[in-house]
């Protein structure tokens, strides 16, 4: 049973169950990198040289290029579009459609990929023939599959946190004299700053380690990261393979921890100023 | 209750500074404002006051600009407003969560509307320095609103709704926000600041305490409408209505018609007294007219022999004592069944050589006639 802080052996078995569970498939994934043997399933010996030849893999190195072009060019355009849907969404009075609108524009985040690929693929070969643009799948085609995607997350993420905004602050910019564009640019977004950040971070993850709209929307001359990967997999298991992991494993783990620190730091220096404050006010001034 | 009669600013001159006229306001099918009329002097500080819902704020907010009449005036000064926007108008207002801007300091949140404006640095410099003393507050000039306790960030507001030199400011519950024993100090020094700048004001409350004691005059609101207009103690002396007798103050209401109507009284048969009221004033209506009468605790004396017989007395027993120290609150159970307050001065019972009647114990209730005022709604 719980009780206080300590665990009883048998939900601490389950929690450590749970943990093996989940990494040790990546951290096999991780030491297998540094195998000398070229079969993945034994173990030869350690080495770095799968590090060194991925650096030498032109297709990875081009396909890692695009990949990145592609997160931040599509988290860019879904931070802008996603700001203003989830704006509209937290703070414009009931319209006729605002149910709808907001369903659709959450939709993304619900269907299933497979639909979604398709059916821009099917909308962009019918635009090819009657305007002749898109004239090929590749960069662009991608961007806008990624920039549907993730504007949704970030709608989501912007509205919340609009919703937790006092929304007197706008009026009472408004009260103050400004007008509604400027208290849009002066006060709300420096406000939902920190929402936008998160989800043009989360924005890049989705768009990184996209595959399926990416298969429907990428052209012959436009290969993704995940795609090298999922093609190579499919050839047989490559210790290279483990080293991109690896490595990808470490970025994103350097970042998060990274995003963890700041974000706790700032924290804590707030709350230490709250409780300064609050010990500083007891003794009341009077007005003169 | 505390009667103050304030030695104010207005101006003599009689033209209304802010005119506020039928002004109606409906969302959907309800009307949260219903055909309010209303003139503010100058340097005025005047009090909305009633209970939420009553539509105080949603009048503030149309004063400010935030909600547009349905249909009705607003004239400030000579100028029609009631079209314009929030940014197009003099005016400004302190907002009851204060809605200080957090990613801001005190100093920016204070020169926010000045920059508005358009004024120059010096200017704008100067201006929050000269706020930032009126509040005290000029070592906290750098200081996030979080770094603020609330009194401090009440005053921030204060300055911020002050900069722009307003020709009207607006008060939503202005300490609302604060703990009690806060409140009661920052409401006279709330007021010492508005009379130094000499600024027209409007404050909404739900608190009656707070609006006697700051207000010049009071507005009391219900459903929509104002019921009584007048100073402080017009209000709580001559109530001209059941609502304004019962909110502002405690009081016991006797209802019943009026059978004698003579033009030095009136005589109230009231079964909730079990006898009459006598008042020594004619009012004007009709003989038989249900008629209540208002007599505050204070008003309500209590014996333990039965005064001279005849009107305004009755027999009960003393149903529940509340002692406040100074004085006590007694309920007196009537025949009726009807409880009546009387607030009874601490030594009372021994000045007047008088065992104090405790619970259970046989009294009497009277007052003077003079004492009853006659509400015909």
């Amino acid at each position: 049973m719980y009780n206080g802080n300590k665990l009883s052996p048998f939900l601490k078995g389950v929690l450590i169950v749970g943990f093996l569970f989940l990494y040790i498939p990546i951290i096999s994934l991780i030491a297998y990198s540094f195998n000398a043997s070229k079969l993945v399933t034994v173990w030869g010996g350690f080495s770095v040289k799968w590090y060194g030849s991925l650096f030498q893999n032109d297709q990875i190195i081009s396909a890692v290029k695009l990949s990145i072009e592609i997160a931040l060019a599509s988290a860019s355009s879904a931070v802008v579009l996603g700001t203003i849907a989830g704006f509209v969404l937290a703070r414009f009075k009931r319209y006729t459609g605002s149910t709808l609108f907001a369903g659709m524009m959450t939709a993304p985040m619900v269907m299933p990929e497979v639909i979604t690929g398709l059916s821009m693929l099917l909308l962009f070969i019918s635009l090819e023939q009657f305007i002749g643009v898109p004239s090929e799948r590749g960069f662009f085609t991608i961007w806008v599959g990624h920039t549907t995607l993730c504007m949704a997350y970030v709608s989501v993420v912007v509205r919340s946190r609009l919703l937790e905004i006092d929304q007197n602050l706008e009026d009472a910019a408004m009260d103050l004299g400004a007008r509604p564009l400027k208290i849009f640019f002066v006060i709300t977004l420096p406000l939902v700053s920190q929402a936008i950040a998160s989800g043009f971070l989360l924005s890049i993850t989705l768009s990184l380690d996209d595959l399926v709209t990416t298969a429907f929307l990428s052209g012959p001359g436009s290969t993704t990261l995940p795609q090298v990967i999922f093609s190579k997999v499919r050839l047989g298991l490559n210790p290279e393979i483990n080293a991109l992991a690896a490595i990808t494993v470490l970025v994103v783990g350097t970042v998060v921890l990274i995003a963890n620190y700041l974000m706790l730091n700032a924290q804590r220096k707030r709350e230490q100023a709250i409780a300064a404050a609050m010990r500083e006010a007891a003794p009341v001034p009077v007005a003169g | 209750m505390v009667e103050t009669v304030k030695q104010s600013a207005v101006s003599q001159s009689e033209t209304p500074y802010l005119r506020i006229s039928n002004v109606v306001k409906k969302f959907g099918d309800t009307a949260a404002v219903d055909g309010v009329d209303l003139e503010i002097r100058k340097n005025e500080i005047f009090a909305l006051l009633g209970s939420s819902g009553c539509g105080k704020s949603t009048l503030l907010r149309m004063l400010a600009g935030m909600e547009r009449p349905t249909s009705g005036k607003i004239i400030l000064d000579g100028e029609d407003i009631t079209g314009l926007a929030p940014y197009e108008r003099p005016i400004n207002m302190m907002f009851q969560s204060y809605a200080l801007f957090p990613h801001m300091s005190v100093a920016d949140n204070i020169a926010f509307g000045l920059k508005q404006d358009k004024l120059g640095k010096g200017e704008i410099d100067a201006r929050v320095a000269e706020m930032l003393d009126l509040v005290q507050l000029r070592k906290y000039a750098s200081r996030k609103p979080y770094q603020l306790s609330g009194g401090q960030q009440q005053r921030v507001a204060l300055a911020r709704s002050l900069a722009k030199r307003p020709k009207l400011l607006l008060l939503d519950e202005p300490l609302g926000a604060l703990d009690k024993k806060l409140r009661q100090q920052t409401q006279l020094e709330l007021v010492g600041t508005l009379e130094k700048v000499g600024v027209t004001c409007i404050m909404v409350t739900h608190d009656q305490e707070e609006a006697m004691t700051m207000a010049t005059r009071i507005g009391i609101m219900s459903e929509g409408q104002l019921l009584q207009i007048g100073t402080p103690a017009e209000i709580y002396d001559y109530p001209n209505c059941r609502f304004t007798a019962e909110f502002i103050g405690e009081t016991n209401v006797f209802s019943g018609p009026v059978v004698v109507d003579e033009p030095d009284r009136v005589e109230i048969e009231s079964s909730d007294l079990g006898g009459r009221v006598w008042v020594d004033h004619g009012i004007t209506g009709p003989k038989g007219m249900q008629v209540w009468a208002s007599v505050r605790p204070e008003d309500v004396h209590v014996h333990v022999v039965p005064p001279a017989a005849g009107a305004n007395t009755a027999k009960g027993v003393v149903h529940d004592i509340a002692y406040l120290g100074s004085f006590s609150i007694y309920h007196v159970k009537l025949g009726s069944g009807k409880v009546v307050k009387s607030m009874i001065s601490a030594n009372h019972w021994h000045e007047n050589n008088v065992k104090a009647p405790t619970w259970g114990d046989p009294v009497y209730i009277s007052w003077r006639p003079d004492m009853p005022v006659v509400l015909t709604r």
